[in-house]
């Protein structure tokens, strides 16, 4: 790669502008098309059958009925999809959370699947099959699964990392460490100490378009998949592995892709479906219910943080300790890892410690949710910070600044910062009208950082310009939110041409180059980056093209505003080349002109976000309006400001229902209780209130236009934000999220009887 | 020779030493020597180290290079929502 | 099972189909019509993604058996525009950048119509109410709400 990816100076023209999305029509008329908007011919229903028990061995299965059942075409079992993982435990635990093999270990785990002719056929097939269970003990809570003696989930698991191997089995698959100084030396030396503990619930990314997916393998081998992801060459990747094929003989089309959040990075019934097709020897559509999403897809880990934060009475913090369980489903997994990463990574301190177990649970395999581990530490540090600035007596603002992570700190998970930007959010905040505005009673003001490290990765752009100077630009990130738009901006800006001259589309796996994911907000900011490359790899041809015209040397023709021109006095009489005129004449130049890029887009830099909230709580009913929000964070350079504003918006929303409402409930019996939209309730329109946003931009140094990823850190500060205004309007520290009404009426009650003399809400008394 | 620091779980691997000093240009030799003298890292390398260099996170630009007195930290590779 | 015989309006043209008594006007306008604007977010009337309007009311297809079309005019997101016209809510949302994924887009739009149909002026608190059936999880609805206010100013004239 002979690309520089470093920040230029530049002026834009088409950066920073707000086009129509090149999706936009074909999404506000219905003829987008997602994944269970796809048909093929003779295509077969598929539907999974799923485990009723939380942690059941799986004795034998008996198809043979609904094999005999007319119009069913293929009844699968772990056995036909056989264990060719090599060793490679990662991809056997995705296995097996795609189809059970000797154990289901949570309610929704598939165990079988039929493919049918019809809807119904298929819903009796899955009647007829019958499961010979041995209904073991089961364990859904994340501290019960953390104790000796809690049901065990896999005897295979002894805890990791810790100093000696322990000799018996248990549902802790690891004990991570991260930090620097020494704590204990840091609290002798604190004034005041604030020690508490907090919990957080599961919660499900929530996406609006099930899973869905058409799979057709045919009898040479070679199979095509559509399927809604957010990595069209990663699920191609672990279905090729899973079912033994080369990955070249699979070619996955992404559809467009109604929300994924992190969901679909994963793959869950594409396998089987491509089994079911295998065997059937017919297409296979298979599309999840709302009751199958929920129970066997997505969710966050639940968690139980310890913290202790200690500080002088100047305000400066001495020492922070963090010690987090996250629940990981029934599988390994590194949540808590991340949350340990993350949780003080906001602030400079000089002793931190953050110790984090990740737990097996009889629940579904956590997946990752936007900034995946980092709002629920965010939720326990910011909120003991804030509790601290109280002790200590100073605005939970400038306590923030005072202790704020800056250029040459030293990250809380190890390295030392480059220049970042939470110091310019918190000056942004404490700077903004929001922080001055009157409150009345029963109403709080709360704010909190938030911190995620964006990733880049593998990407992989084709820039082809026609004969007629249109540009199409082909990438392998799938557009979760308007990256189309965002990129052909880009391509527009480095070519020098008119937004609407480039289209952008998002490319099959047979007809580019392997790309990670849409995930660790990458998606613009790597693949602008191989825009970027690709668009300048295309101007050298076009110089080159322009060279021949004239025929002239090309070192002699230079590339600006979209035009080739020919540098020096001599060649005076030479009047510029567009691009569309290089374009026009490329038939009889060599053909057609184009720009490719393959590249590693690494160095993505971390962002931070801080967050203000208002809110009003009923002391009657204990329910909870947000009356005003705002967030700031720093997007190295919007490219397409108002997209920007939507995934601020987007995160900010997702993190009020997560703090105020979301949450999976199990009962005793270790089944999900509410696994569909009306009791698992996301924020509607009427719950929210407009969201604000100021984008600050602090060039991100890695990237030629200074992009910085925005998806995520927008999820971070909002459970914590959300739980200090409210514990700011009911005078009491929430600890458990979400803030539920009951919860909040619990928690007044507590106060109440606590502080009978004085009114809980005084102290906002208008 | 770079100073490497380790995060707590490769730490405890190394026999507790946080810290390594290895000859290496770039990540790439870095990972092989790390491999060759600390056998027990390469199931970490499999699953995936990212390595930090003055604070910027390198997830697989094996090729990017190791500055003299740079701070090389290196941390699990993690993925993102 | 025997089939049921409907006939209905669809958009304004007339249409036949045989459905199963059982079968949702959902299930029928995607996978026997091949409009596939209506999505399913949650079959159960939770999401409003397969919103549609039944003789002026607007319904959850999913909730609605295709039989039940039987002599109605039904209305979807395929109707929306007049050849290449958009709607004037259709127009605002792409200029708002009212949807990120869009698959709640079909269904708001048809929402909004129906609500600026009955309420041609509404406050901002009366579009969140009326949109309260809908659920969008990538937008926080901010600039949904936006779109609809400026449709609505447009289409007052
Ligand atoms: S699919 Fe009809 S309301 Fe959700
Ligand atoms: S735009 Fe994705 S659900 Fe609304």
């Amino acid at each position: 790669m002979n690309f520089d990816p470093r920040l230029t100076n530049r002026s834009f023209t088409s950066v920073g502008t707000r086009p129509i999305r090149p999706d936009g029509i074909d999404k506000v008329t219905g003829r987008a098309r997602y994944g269970a908007d796809f048909n093929m011919a003779g295509q077969l229903v598929g539907r999974v059958l799923r485990s009723p028990h939380a942690h059941a061995v799986i004795r034998g299965i008996d198809t043979a009925k609904a094999e005999a059942l007319p119009g069913v075409k293929a009844v699968i079992t772990a056995a036909d999809l056989p264990d060719l993982t090599n060793g490679d435990g990662a991809l056997y635990d995705i296995l097996d959370n795609c189809i059970a093999r000797k154990k289901a270990l949570y309610d929704g785990h598939a165990v079988a699947a039929v493919a049918a002719i019809d809807a119904r056929t298929a819903r009796q097939a899955l009647k007829l099959i019958e499961v010979d269970y041995e209904v073991l003990p089961h364990v859904t809570d994340v501290d019960e699964a953390f104790q000796h003696g809690a049901p065990l989930i896999n005897e295979a698991i002894f805890t990791e990392g810790l100093e000696e191997k322990p000799v018996k089995p248990s549902n802790v698959h690891k004990r991570t460490q991260y930090g620097h100084g020494d704590i204990h030396k840091g609290f002798s030396e604190a004034d005041f100490v604030i020690e508490r503990s907090f919990r957080t619930e599961q919660t499900h990314q929530g996406y609006i378009e099930p899973h869905a997916c058409v799979a057709s393998v045919s009898s040479d081998g070679m199979a095509e998949l559509w399927v809604c992801t957010q990595g069209p060459f990663v699920y191609r990747q672990h279905c090729a592995q899973l079912l033994g094929m080369e990955a070249s003989k699979l070619r996955v089309t992404s559809s467009e892709i109604g929300g994924g959040f992190g969901g679909k990075t994963h793959v869950w019934a594409e396998p089987v479906a491509l089994a079911l097709s295998r065997k059937a020897g017919r297409p296979v559509k298979l599309v999840m219910t709302r009751d199958e999403v929920f129970r066997a897809s997505g969710p966050t880990s639940a968690t139980s943080i310890d913290i202790k934060i200690g500080a002088r009475k100047d305000g400066t913090i001495t020492a922070a300790e963090a010690t987090l369980r996250y629940s990981c489903g029934p599988y390994a997994g590194m949540w808590a890892e991340v949350g340990a990463m993350t949780a003080f990574a906001c602030y400079r301190l000089d002793n931190v410690r953050t110790v984090g177990f990740e737990v097996l649970v009889n629940r579904p395999k956590t997946a990752a949710y936007r900034a995946p581990s980092a709002p629920m530490a965010a939720f326990a540090v910011e909120s003991t910070i804030d509790e601290l600035a109280g002790k200590v007596g100073m605005d939970a603002v400038d306590f923030r600044i005072k202790n704020a992570a800056q250029e040459g700190t030293r990250a809380s998970y190890g390295p030392v910062y480059g220049p970042i930007g939470i110091g310019p959010t918190l000056e942004a905040v404490k700077n903004h009208p929001h922080m001055q505005a009157p409150l009345k009673k029963n109403q709080g003001r709360g704010m909190a950082c938030g911190f995620w490290f964006n990733f880049g990765g593998q990407t992989c752009v084709d820039l082809n310009i026609g004969m007629d100077g249109s540009v199409s630009l082909a990438v392998g990130t799938v557009d979760v939110g308007g990256s189309r738009a965002s990129l052909s901006l880009v391509a527009a800006e480095e070519l020098g041409i008119d937004y609407a001259q480039v289209k952008a589309i998002v490319a099959d796996t047979s007809s580019l180059g392997y790309n990670d994911m849409t995930d660790g907000s990458r998606g613009t900011f790597s693949s602008s980056m191989a825009t970027i490359s690709a668009a300048r790899n295309a101007i050298k041809v076009l110089r080159e093209r322009a060279a021949q015209m004239w025929d002239i040397p090309a070192d002699d023709v230079v590339w600006e505003k979209g035009h080739a021109l020919a540098k020096g006095e001599k060649y005076g009489n030479l009047s510029p080349l567009s691009l569309k005129e290089i374009a026009a004449q490329s038939g009889t130049t060599g053909g057609p002109i184009a720009g490719h890029s393959e590249l590693v887009a690494d160095g993505a830099g971390v962002s931070f976000a801080t967050h203000i909230c208002d809110i009003e709580v009923d002391p009657e009913t204990g329910a909870t309006r947000v009356l005003r929000y705002t967030v700031v964070q720093d997007a190295g350079k919007a490219v397409h400001p108002t997209y920007v504003e939507g995934q601020y918006q987007g995160g900010a929303a997702q993190g009020i229902g997560w703090a105020l409402n979301e949450e999976y409930i199990y009962g005793k019996d270790g089944r999900l209780q509410n696994a569909g939209f009306l009791d698992y309730r996301i924020p509607v329109c009427s719950d929210l209130p407009m969201i604000d946003t100021q984008i600050l931009e602090i060039p991100n140094p890695n990237h030629p236009y200074g992009i910085r990823g925005v998806g995520e850190t927008s999820i971070v500060p909002p459970l914590a934000a959300i739980a200090n205004a409210v514990s700011n309007a009911v005078g009491v520290r929430m600890t458990h999220i979400p803030m539920s009404p009951p919860r909040i009426l619990a928690a007044l009650e507590a106060s109440t009887s606590a502080q009978k003399s004085e009114s809980i809400f005084g102290k906002h008394d208008a | 020779m770079v100073a490497v620091t380790l995060w707590g779980s490769l730490a405890a691997v190394a026999g507790g030493k946080n810290q390594v000093d290895i000859e290496a240009k770039d990540i790439r030799e870095l990972f092989r020597k790390l491999a060759e003298q600390y056998p027990a890292f390469e199931p970490f390398i499999d699953r995936g180290i990212a390595v930090a260099i003055d604070g910027t996170i390198y997830r697989d630009t094996w090729s990017k290079k190791l500055p003299e007195g740079a701070e090389i930290f290196l941390l699990p590779r993690l993925a993102g929502g | 099972m025997a089939g049921v015989a409907v006939s209905t309006t669809i958009n304004g043209d007339h249409v036949e189909y045989l459905c199963q008594p059982d079968e949702t006007l959902l299930e029928v306008l995607r996978d026997r019509l091949g409009l596939t604007g209506a999505k399913e977010g949650c079959g159960t009337g939770d999401c409003g993604a397969c919103s549609v309007i039944v003789d002026n009311r607007l319904v959850c297809s999913c909730l609605v058996l295709g039989a039940e079309a039987e002599g109605r005019q039904v209305e979807t997101i395929e109707g929306m525009a007049h050849g290449d016209r958009l709607h004037p809510l259709q127009q605002k949302f792409l200029e708002h950048a009212a949807l990120q994924c869009g698959i709640c887009t079909p269904g708001f739009l048809i929402a909004a119509k129906d609500l600026l149909a009955k309420n041609p002026d509404p406050t901002e608190e009366e579009i969140r109410f009326g949109l309260a059936g809908n659920l969008c999880r990538c937008t926080g609805y901010d600039k949904i709400v936006r779109a609809v206010q400026d449709a609505a100013s447009v289409m007052r004239g």
